[in-house]
């Protein structure tokens, strides 16, 4: 493999919540990604896809564990090296609404990053910010360089953000749950004008989602990792997960989840949990933090052993005891 | 769908409610007409601000001060145990003592956001005192044991909800209370906005269970309002599809799902990507949608459908019977929408899951 664009290795993080109450909100979490690949974390709220999001954007520091952008380790970096990092690894929020400027126009919100880091000025900065304009597919572009976030829709406001994170020519993007705010009729043009930015300009992308389905969609050609409290429980090419979900976890998410065909949906086989109640943070069970609801339990050893992360296959790995057959 | 429907337990005709804003009229509901039969399950689906959430706030007449309804009858029929009407009243005619009592009693309403339905500072069984009392119901140990029941139904632990406040209890558990609390008078109607929204998956299904489950017991229409067609196929037994403050297609579910035939519910099909569809077929609906206060003449959908004709543009259609007198849609092209729009290899052509490709 060539080197990984991000590479985190055994990261965690933990968040003081009282005086000597920590939680853990990611634990341990190995994974690479190499250039120009889209990865899709999925998992319910609290599971800390959103934090691992933020690490690697290098809005939070892992409090154990390292983080490599290509191959360098970030936590040290300083500088000119520093702000490679940041400039190559771009982040696109949740809420278009609160993550623009209301009192800047279009063309000031992406002009900002194109005079400060491109040094463009003038009619270079004019074209510039037209130009980013019509990669995301805001076109005829010069319509919207007047107007203000709140004169545009939620999925117009959307490309304006991933245009910004585009001003600064990045290798890396990181989307967190960046269509969930989106009108179903327009969320797939918007992740595919997402994955054609991707294919043009080499980008990597991580997508942070809650939904499967649309995980699927998005890492067609790539990779879903599905996280639970804090671990990775299962990481494996998109289609091959959703087809052939090897840890417990992600087949319970999986027959779960309502189909859009009556008749499938209501006859779909589904595997009912153990216990209804997510473990809180504060009091992670021990062993594998599944086991008090999953449906294979085993007894002990689920109870007493942490299980890795370890290949099954060619691409998937799977933290769970269970053997591979069952 | 069986030749005789069930008797209808509200029947909406002509409503038109718009709101006042500063740049004009918004017509968030536009002439709808609409019936909910008794124990049936009834989904209005569209894409935020289409006018379903303010449908089901037009029923209890909970709409803010800005809105207001401009014409139409919202007629409600009480049955009696051996299915006779026993009363039939003009939601719009109640006096608003009337209206207090209608909205508990025949129909109540679960707004979306499950925390800011409650009062933060009171108990959950204060809150069930609460509207016991507001509507001379069971107070004390009566009423603890009727909501311990109700409790029971929703799949939660009784014991701990009871003397919890709602900060305390997860998403999940307060959208039960609330469905629980719902229910605590016996309604034969219950609205339902967004059940689902901002849930979990696992979470969700919980609550999709719990409200299947209460369906088959208590039989009582539920009308639910969602952007979500899964759910809609998971729950509902008609599926309305509500656009820019008209319904524009109607019918039983099953065949809502095999023959749709509005090129916009066509549209929201393709729209969601499903764990079993291949890539190639999901597409977005282009555009967006239409500015509720300056609208596109004609129908409202033409500036985005793909069949959008010179008639179109024009003439805003009705709805009519299509396939079935059961399946309405609105569209002067309805007759070659499916085929023209959804080739055979659609995704809810293929009962299998989709073959891997190389």
């Amino acid at each position: 493999m060539t080197q990984p664009l991000i590479e985190l290795k055994n990261v965690s993080r933990r968040f003081q919540v009282k005086r000597n109450t920590f939680i853990t909100a990611v634990s341990d979490v190995s994974l690479q990604i190499a250039p120009g690949e889209v990865v899709c974390l999925v998992g319910e709220s609290g599971c800390g896809k959103t934090t691992t999001g933020k690490m690697i954007a290098g809005l939070l520091a892992p409090s154990e564990g390292q983080i490599l952008f290509e191959g360098q380790d970030v936590t040290g970096l300083k500088g000119a090296a520093w702000e490679r990092y940041r400039l190559g690894v771009q982040m696109v929020h949740q809420d278009p609404y609160a993550s623009l400027n209301p009192t800047q126009t279009i063309f000031d919100i992406l002009a900002a990053p194109l005079q400060r880091h491109r040094a463009l000025r003038g009619a270079d900065l004019r074209a510039g910010v037209v130009d980013v304009l019509e990669s995301v597919d805001l076109t005829p572009a010069v319509d919207f360089l007047d107007k203000f976030p709140h004169q545009l829709s939620g999925g117009q406001r959307q490309r304006v953000s991933v245009a910004r994170a585009l001003t600064v020519n990045p290798k890396f993007i990181i989307a967190d749950e960046a269509v969930s705010m989106v009108d179903v009729s327009i969320r797939i043009s918007l992740l595919n004008t997402l994955l054609q930015l991707k294919e043009r300009n080499g980008l990597a992308v991580l997508f942070i989602t809650h939904d499967l389905a649309l995980a699927k969609y998005f890492a067609w050609e790539g990779r879903v990792g599905v996280m639970y409290l804090g671990k990775l429980a299962e990481i494996a090419p998109a289609r091959q997960l959703v087809e052939a979900p090897q840890h417990p976890y992600t087949r319970v998410l999986l027959s779960a989840i309502p189909e859009a065909d009556p008749e499938r949906t209501r006859h779909k086989q589904r595997i009912e949990l153990r216990s209804m109640d997510v473990p809180s943070l504060l009091r992670l069970p021990s062993g594998c933090a599944f086991h008090p609801r999953c449906p294979f339990y085993m007894g002990d050893v689920c109870k007493t052993s942490v299980p890795a992360l370890t290949l099954r296959g060619d691409q998937t790995w799977v933290s769970c005891h269970l053997p591979p057959s069952a | 769908m069986t030749p005789n429907p069930a008797p209808v337990t509200l029947s909406i005709r002509n409503l038109t409610i718009e709101y006042q804003a500063k740049r004009g009229k918004v017509q968030a509901v536009r002439q709808i007409n609409l019936d909910v039969r008794r124990s049936e399950a009834l989904a209005l689906i569209g894409e935020s601000g289409s006018g379903k959430t303010t449908i089901g706030l037009g029923i209890v007449r909970l709409l803010v001060s800005t809105a207001q309804i401009t014409s139409g009858e919202m007629i409600f029929r009480r049955f009696d145990a051996n299915g006779k009407v026993e009363k039939e009243f003009d939601i719009r005619k109640l006096s608003p003592e009337q209206m207090r009592s209608f909205r508990w009693k025949d129909c109540a309403m679960v707004f979306q956001a499950a925390l800011n339905a409650f009062n933060p500072v009171l108990k959950i069984r204060d809150q069930f005192a609460d509207t016991a009392r507001a509507h001379g119901y069971l107070q004390g140990a009566a009423l603890k044991k009727r909501a311990y029941e109700l409790f029971g139904l929703v799949r939660l632990d009784p014991e701990r909800v009871w003397n919890s406040y709602p900060h305390e209890l997860s998403g999940g558990m307060r959208q039960r209370v609330l469905i629980a609390l719902g229910l605590l008078l016996d309604a034969p109607m219950l609205i339902l906005d967004e059940p689902t929204t901002a849930l979990d998956i696992l979470t969700q299904r919980n609550i999709m269970d719990v409200l299947k489950d209460l369906r088959d017991r208590l039989r009582f229409s539920l009308v639910f309002i969602s952007h979500d067609l899964s759910l809609a196929a998971e729950l509902a037994d008609r599926i309305a599809t509500v656009y820019a403050g008209r319904i524009v297609e109607i019918g039983n579910v099953y065949d809502t799902f095999q023959n749709p035939q509005h090129p916009y519910t066509i549209g929201l099909m393709k729209a969601v990507p499903t764990l079993t569809a291949h890539r190639d077929n999901v597409s977005s609906i282009p555009g967006s949608p239409p500015d509720l206060i300056d609208m596109p003449t004609g129908c409202k959908f033409h500036p985005r459908c793909p069949l959008a004709v010179e008639k179109c543009r024009k003439e805003e259609p009705t709805l009519v019977p299509t396939t079935s007198p059961e399946h309405l849609a609105a569209c002067w092209r309805w007759m070659e929408a499916k085929q023209t729009l959804m080739p055979a290899s659609a995704p809810s052509d293929s009962p299998e899951t989709s073959r891997s490709q190389p």
